[in-house]
């Protein structure tokens, strides 16, 4: 695959709660390419998260089409867990299994879903441990780390799988402020390797230096999509300009 | 002295006169192999059962509309019957209508007593596991899902486990009341603890040995249950500290 081609194509992409009533996603369409590092902004309620499930169908969109890699996933003759494979999530609340060790946390997906043996999945987790500096806890308890510690243990269980696109939803809004940094900083680390991501976030200097384009959510619309010079430096529309005026 | 004397006497009389402390001791197997078994099926019934009713309750709302969204629906109302009925009907009724009823074609006393008490277990078992599969947050359940775990696997390796960390005490309860409760296995004929005590009872004539004798038997199978599952819940719980 070239690298101009949509990982991730989105069309019409609508999610409904009781019946129409609420319209958290109201037709969307985009296209992530390969390498590209997505992030997607927008006040609270705007559906960006419910945006960022719908991309492996953790949320079940009611109207619209996603294709990953070419398969059309929303179709319900395929098969999602094949597909999940390939694409991680870091949730908001980290997620780690508390039952497992930091260690079992990673090599559980690796051996069972693809047949890893668990010397290969071991070794595999722990160079990846070893990037993010926490390979000292590999036997610890997910209630044993903090909260920074436990995001970066997130992100390197989800990469243990060798996925293709990483989906990132608030990944920093539930830390302690001076947790932020050490996270954010992995993620950087993952978008100079050309790890395909989007981001859901509220870090707007993230937003501005990693991502290499950011799309602006308000009422389950996108309202703006541009480089973040474009929506951070000249927005156009009069809800960015509000939105940007409060955070910024 | 004298007092001590009739006390040995009726020790004597009770348990050792004509072996007759063998129908404890055969009443004990038979109430083990009873006890032990039905947990086994208790347990397979109830998980699934839980397992069932929790999928429902989670998913039916968002289902989209199928074969699997229709068995599961039917799946579901077969479970709440099994649920309303053997929950509101007593063990002794439902004991005698498998033994005279359902499986009135076999002679073989034990398996009905398993089946029985499984059957019966199983109903209290599944609304247990039940509890604790909700108890976990959905969270875990999106972790699961989203590293490629389809929806049994995300059950087995990563909420069954935890859910069945939050329950154990109870369940633990449940299997402590099933012990007791096949006491009465006696009403089909079954010799077991309690109706081995009985026997002896009928024999000599003395009712005070055989029956405090049966009832420490069960209290300290209790006891020894309990520190058993005292010991696996510190266990489990050092995940935690």
């Amino acid at each position: 695959m070239n690298d101009n081609t949509a990982l991730i194509r989105v069309e019409n992409l609508e999610k409904h709660f009781k019946q129409g009533a609420i319209k958290a996603l109201d037709g969307i369409n985009t296209e992530i390419k390969k390498g590209e590092v997505v992030v997607v902004i927008g006040p609270s309620g705007s559906g960006k998260s419910t945006f960022l499930r719908c991309l492996n169908l953790l949320e079940v969109p009611t109207g619209g089409h996603i294709y990953f890699d070419g398969v059309d996933i929303t179709d319900i003759k395929t098969n999602i867990n094949i597909h999940r494979q390939r694409m991680g999530m870091v949730f908001q609340h980290f997620n780690l299994f508390p039952h497992m060790t930091i260690l079992k946390n990673m090599i559980i997906a690796p051996m069972k879903l693809q047949g890893k043996s668990e010397a290969e999945a071991t070794e595999l987790a722990m160079g990846l441990l070893k990037r993010v500096g926490l390979d000292d806890r590999a036997n610890a308890y997910p209630s044993q780390l903090s909260g920074g510690q436990k995001q970066r243990i997130a992100i390197v269980r989800a990469l243990c799988m060798q996925p293709e696109v990483m989906l990132f939803d608030e990944p920093t809004s539930a830390l302690d402020p001076e947790m932020v940094g050490e996270v954010l900083e992995v993620m950087k680390q993952l978008a100079q390797e050309n790890m395909t991501m989007v981001v859901v976030t509220h870090e707007m200097g993230f937003a501005r230096e990693v991502g290499t384009r950011v799309m602006f959510m308000a009422d389950g619309k996108q309202i703006e999509e541009g480089t973040p010079d474009e929506i951070f430096n000249h927005p156009k529309s009069e809800r960015l300009q509000t939105f940007l005026a409060k955070v910024l | 002295m004298e007092w001590f004397q009739k006390l040995q006497h009726d020790f004597y009389r009770n348990f050792i006169e004509d072996d007759r402390w063998k129908y404890l001791a055969d009443g004990l197997v038979v109430t083990l192999q009873l006890t032990f078994c039905a947990v086994i099926i208790g347990i397979l019934i109830g998980v699934l059962v839980a397992m069932i009713r929790s999928t429902y309750d989670k998913n039916f709302a968002e289902m989209r509309p199928g074969f699997g969204r229709v068995v599961l629906k039917i799946l579901n109302a077969i479970s709440k019957v099994y649920l309303t009925i053997i929950r509101g009907t007593p063990v002794v009724v439902q004991l005698l209508i498998m033994y005279y009823v359902i499986m009135a074609s076999s002679n073989n006393k034990l398996l009905v007593g398993m089946i029985a008490f499984g059957v019966n277990s199983g109903a209290y078992v599944a609304e247990i596991v039940r509890s604790g599969i909700m108890s976990i947050d959905n969270g875990q359940f999106e972790a699961g899902r989203s590293l490629g775990f389809n929806y049994v696997q995300t059950m087995r390796y990563i909420i069954i486990p935890q859910a069945f960390k939050n329950v154990l005490p109870t369940l633990a309860n449940e299997f402590i009341v099933l012990l007791k409760e096949t006491s009465v296995a006696g009403y089909i004929a079954m010799q077991d603890l309690t109706k081995g005590g009985d026997i002896i009872r009928g024999v000599t004539f003395s009712a005070f040995m055989p029956l405090f004798a049966v009832a420490l038997i069960y209290l300290i199978m209790v006891l020894f249950f309990t520190f058993l599952v005292n010991k696996l819940e510190r266990r489990l719980r050092n995940s935690e500290r």
